[in-house]
């Protein structure tokens, strides 16, 4: 079955967070397609390369990253949402005149319309940490 | 249930948040109207805090946000029309469907499985 994820917990904030991970984890690994995960509200602070968890708790934006790496997996960060806490790409960061990117690898700054895709092309769209 | 139109995914949004204590609210309205102009069938249920959204006269500027409620007002401009509203909700938190400042059918708590049963997404805001 083709899923998409949409998270909209912020890393560490909520346990949602985490169990989104553990969700898009375990259905990959039971053989389930994931279309996209789109990270959407408070959840755009899961791509943020400057996120620093202590070393003996789960580093939920590298783990999304690997898991993107193992199984090609389309990450998209929701633009407006993210801009306006504060993550930004190369991109955003020169059109709004800021000193830094911090939008970590793997994941791309986009729009809802790559929501609207996720629920047009997806048997099954699930929604955590709303 | 009724017979599906078109091959477009029928998508139900779910408003249970206050208006303005959270995003919830402004970033559901925003995936509506994203849907609306992808052509997809929306409607909208109002349940729990996110019956709070039906009433009209926000001062929104007040409090530094928009005024969410002239947005909702504009949906039926995007064909958006079908709103909903648990009854369960409005007896629960005081209100009556009379005083919602939109048009919207009122549900009882029981009808909701049906409701989501004839949509193919939901998501929850």
């Amino acid at each position: 079955m083709k899923f998409s994820i949409v998270v909209q917990a912020a890393p560490y904030s909520t346990q949602s967070a985490e169990t989104a991970y553990r969700f898009a984890n375990t259905l990959l690994q039971k053989g389930h397609e994931l279309y996209r995960v789109f990270f959407y509200a408070d959840g755009v602070h899961t791509g943020s390369a400057l996120a620093s968890p202590p070393q003996d708790e789960p580093d939920i934006p590298a783990n999304w990253q690997t898991l993107a790496t193992d199984h090609n997996l389309d990450l998209v960060v929701c633009i407006a949402a993210a801009v306006r806490r504060g993550v930004l790409d190369s991109n955003e960061a020169n059109r709004y005149g800021k000193d830094g990117a911090n939008l970590a690898s793997g994941f791309e700054l986009s729009g809802l319309g790559q929501l609207a895709d996720a629920i047009a092309e997806s048997d099954r769209v699930i929604t955590f940490g709303a | 249930m009724s017979e599906k139109t078109s091959d477009k995914k029928r998508v139900l949004i779910i408003n249970r948040r206050a208006p303005y204590g959270r995003s919830n609210a402004r970033d559901a309205l925003d995936v509506t109207l994203t849907c609306g102009v992808f052509e997809m069938p929306v409607s909208l249920l109002f349940a729990d805090d996110g019956v709070f959204q039906l009433l009209g006269q926000h001062n929104a500027a007040d409090i530094g946000q928009k005024n969410l409620s002239a947005n909702l007002a504009v949906l039926p401009m995007y064909d958006i029309e079908d709103l909903y509203v648990c009854a369960d909700s409005l007896q629960q938190h005081g209100l009556n469907a009379d005083e919602l400042a939109h048009t919207v059918k009122t549900v009882q708590a029981s009808d909701i499985q049906a409701l989501m049963r004839d949509h193919d997404v939901v998501l929850t805001f």
